[in-house]
């Protein structure tokens, strides 16, 4: 199994690594991305990423999508461990940008002490004040 | 503190969420939560999910969202500023005059909330879409990929692997020199003695440690 890092947390995957290549099933890769492989690309919602001519090896193979190949072609981080095991997709500062232009509040669901998990949305209609703390 | 406040404003359709950014976990933020006995959501956010999505770099930091979601004030110092550097290094011990002005900081940024909980739109607080777009800190792409080490770093390391994990922890550092949140976070991790905060925030000199709040009196 492999753990693939991405915005909404880890999760343990069946995955192929070849090199710098990270492949998974493409209902798994949507699932944990969101991005779905399409006919015109790699989609989000509206967004398409066309597969580079030429190169379509790289990128996908029969129900498997290249998702670090893909994360690379759009300039957000990839990173692994040694062991190529534990993997990281990143945002890149752009898209982020892009997302906190529109003012929409970023979504999330965090757990409390006692595992019961809350996520941001479900307090429309309130207005919120999100405050972070440390123990350190 | 914000439990005092959620108490008092509650009834004004606002509710305080408060979230721990800690690495170390639910255990490590245990004790405070339960002495603080919070009717609103406190919650735990190991990977430190919300100041990537926010671009928060320090503790305590406040984002104001207005009742459709929408940012009325990005994130910024939930109240505090530079005050503190006052402090006896030794002992912590606040400087009467330090002290002072930290507490007519919070006090300040605690009345803007109410204000705001109290007034919604209608508060002088409550910035409109161009002025809250104004005040956004967009992230740098050496912001964006220190968060991707910090969150591969940090897993790592909660998985045991502390060596590979503090590599990733490491690079995270140089690519965000300015990010509290990550080099404090991560010398917690490492067990550092409290001396080499005071060390970093001591070589800031005439800089500041926090950014300023654009809030009448604060600053």
């Amino acid at each position: 199994m492999t753990t693939l890092l991405t915005q909404s947390g880890p999760a343990e995957v069946e995955a192929r690594t070849d090199g710098d290549g990270l492949w998974l099933d493409v209902a798994e890769a949507e699932r944990l991305t969101g991005w779905e492989l399409k006919p015109e690309g790699f989609c989000y919602g509206p967004v398409c990423i066309p597969v580079p001519p030429g190169r379509e090896a790289e990128f996908v193979a029969p129900g498997a999508v290249n998702l670090a190949g893909f994360w690379r072609h759009m300039r957000k981080p990839v990173l692994h461990d040694d062991a190529r095991e534990v993997w990281m997709l990143g945002e890149d500062a752009n898209s982020r940008s892009y997302e906190m232009l529109s003012l929409e509040a970023p979504d999330f669901t965090l757990p409390d002490l006692d595992g019961t998990v809350h996520r941001l949305s479900d307090y429309r209609g309130k207005r919120v004040l999100l405050v972070t703390w440390a123990s350190w | 503190m914000w439990q005092r406040l959620y108490n008092e404003l509650a009834e004004h359709d606002f509710v305080v969420i408060t979230i721990a950014m800690d690495s170390r976990g639910a255990d490590a933020a245990r004790e405070w939560i339960e002495a603080a006995e919070p009717a609103h959501p406190s919650l735990i956010d190991r990977d430190h999910v919300v100041s990537d999505l926010y671009n928060m770099v320090n503790v305590p930091m406040a984002v104001w969202i207005d009742e459709d979601g929408r940012i009325v004030r990005p994130a910024e110092y939930a109240g505090t500023n530079d005050a503190f550097r006052g402090q006896d290094r030794e002992t912590g011990a606040w400087s009467d005059e330090a002290f002072q002005e930290m507490r007519r900081a919070r006090l300040i940024y605690m009345d803007a909330i109410r204000d705001w909980a109290r007034n919604g739109a209608a508060s002088e607080f409550a910035w409109d879409q161009s002025e809250a777009r104004d005040h956004l800190r967009l992230p740098s792409e050496e912001t964006t990929l220190a968060n991707a080490h910090f969150r591969i770093g940090q897993h790592l390391r909660q998985h045991g692997r502390v060596e590979e994990g503090d590599r990733f922890l490491e690079e995270a550092k140089r690519l965000a020199p300015d990010n509290w949140n990550i080099w404090r976070q991560a010398w917690n991790l490492q067990d550092a003695p409290v001396s080499t905060f005071w060390e970093r925030v001591d070589a800031l000199g005439d800089r500041r440690y926090s950014l300023p709040i654009d809030m009448p009196g604060i600053g």
